[in-house]
């Protein structure tokens, strides 16, 4: 135990009250919880957008690897008809999160014979994730996740962290330019943008935001659940994809050449 | 195979048949912003009517009410675990349940516990989908239907509600039709009698009303006036 106590020390930030997520540090933290959060937040960005029609999710997955089989690696799920959700951190807690929200959305319907509001379904997966915090014999998930759902009360955007908090959005990014995403969010209006648009803006902000030294190269994945979509969460249509992708590129190269003056062309 | 008939139930008395059956008239009938219930109010254990006054309609939530038929003791049992699971639904959806969120949870009681011996109607209102009925007959099947109908009395008036149920009709109309509906059941089912309740549920909220005695339809068939002797009054 002593070594283990030195280990964390050194570490610093923690200082022994860190080992386990049942430990409260004495200004009332739990350590385990946040550094679930980092670990959440270490994988490439995601954004969801609330529209007037619907909602959108877009992903910046990055490619790990030359050899990866494109689109084969999905950051984007349907967990019922009417509802999405994409994640971020370690993704094979965040497909453990899905499997649960599958099962929460099929035995809503089988037991009410309607389809599950999206904020119960918000509600049921965010005490599912707190669960994890609770114990010490499981960790807390190490994913963060946006959940996009289409009721009869309209569009619904929530997103769940590590600790089970959970919040509905109007739109919200997580992952590792979260921040810089975050900004260029709250540039648009939500009080007119419809679905269509708000693919080519989170094309356009997930171009910004990538970073070209420190990642090679990226994957852009979007879905929606909206009026277009028949109220359906499904991946957008090729074509609409590869508009984006262009729309998001031309963008940036306008914004390349156009806004710094030190830049030389 | 019959319940001890010292139970007090809403059963006939011994079948010769040996089958169920079920001593009452129950209907259910949608109209275009509401639905109307309707029931008899007897209940028999064997010749004796133990309870000429019954309140078959239950009530499961502000907007959604439960004709029942079958056995007493398990009707009531069932309405009582819907309505418990029903109130925890609506704390938390924090809103009013659709009447097919209401009728799925029956279902889920019905189905499961086969040995149950309930012949029910759901019917309610809810804004999305306006008045709603579903039929629960024994078994546990779960049905939406524009009208139904349960019970022993049920079996005289099928052809009654053919000829008689139109799509459009108004809510008086509504509630003319399931009140001479079981005023005809009552005519000719021993098992059904008394006065007849209805409950009528809209955007507004339920209404209930009761009839009896003279105000329960008179139905005569081929014969004669009464005149004013009491006695010749079916009821």
């Amino acid at each position: 135990f002593f070594s283990l106590l030195l280990t964390s020390i050194m570490a610093g930030i923690g200082a022994g009250y860190d080992l386990y997520p049942t430990t409260f540090s004495p200004e009332g933290r739990l350590f385990q919880i946040e550094y679930a959060g980092k670990a959440a937040d270490a994988s490439g960005t995601a954004i969801g957008v609330r529209t007037v029609d619907g909602v959108v999710l877009g992903v910046e997955k990055l490619i790990r690897s030359k050899m990866l089989v494109k689109g084969s690696e999905k950051r984007i799920f349907t967990v019922a008809p009417h509802a999405g959700m994409a994640l971020t951190g370690l993704l094979a807690d965040g497909r453990q999160i899905v499997n649960s929200c599958r099962d929460e959305a099929q035995q809503y319907k089988r037991f009410y014979g309607q389809a599950i509001p999206g904020k119960m379904l918000n509600q049921r997966i965010s005490s599912y994730i707190q669960y994890f915090t609770l114990h010490d014999s499981v960790r807390p998930f190490g994913s963060s996740v946006i959940l996009a759902s289409y009721d009869k009360s309209g569009p619904g955007l929530y997103m769940i962290e590590p600790s089970g908090v959970s919040y509905g959005y109007r739109a919200v990014a997580i992952g590792q330019e979260k921040q810089v995403a975050k900004t260029e969010l709250e540039n648009l209006d939500f009080t007119t943008i419809t679905s269509r648009e708000a693919v080519m803006e989170i094309a356009k902000i997930i171009y910004k935001i990538h970073d070209d030294v420190k990642d090679k190269e990226f994957e852009l994945e979007l879905s929606w659940v909206c009026a277009e979509s028949n109220g359906k969460h499904e991946h957008i249509p090729e074509d609409l994809l590869a508009e984006a992708n262009k729309v998001g590129k031309q963008n940036l190269e306008a914004d390349q050449f156009g806004s710094d003056e030190e830049m030389e062309i | 195979r019959r319940a001890s008939s010292a139970v007090s139930s809403m059963q006939g008395g011994p079948d010769a048949s040996g089958g169920p059956h079920t001593g009452t008239t129950i209907v259910a009938v949608a109209y275009d912003g509401g639905v109307v219930l309707g029931a008899d109010s007897r209940v028999s254990t064997g010749a004796y009517v133990s309870n000429r006054a019954s309140n078959k309609i239950t009530n499961l939530c502000d907007n959604v009410f439960l004709c029942r038929s079958g056995s007493a003791a398990h009707t009531e049992a069932i309405s009582d675990y819907v309505r418990f699971y029903t109130s925890q639904h609506v704390s938390e959806t924090q809103q009013q349940p659709s009447v097919k969120s209401v009728a799925s949870i029956l279902y889920q009681m019905s189905y499961s516990n086969k040995g149950l011996m309930a012949a029910m109607i759901v019917a309610g209102y809810d804004p999305a989908s306006g008045g709603k009925v579903f039929g629960s007959p024994i078994g546990g099947t779960l049905v939406e239907m524009p009208w139904a109908i349960e019970g022993s009395g049920s079996t005289y008036i099928w052809s009654y509600f053919d000829d008689e149920y139109k799509e459009g009709l108004s809510r008086e109309e509504t509630e003319e039709l399931v009140l001479r509906g079981i005023a005809h059941a009552m005519a000719r089912d021993g098992s059904s009698g008394g006065l007849i309740r209805l409950v009528t549920v809209d955007k507004d909220g339920a209404t209930k009303r009761t009839v009896q005695g003279k105000d329960v339809p008179l139905i005569l068939g081929d014969m004669p006036e009464p005149g004013t002797n009491a006695a010749t009054v079916v009821w």
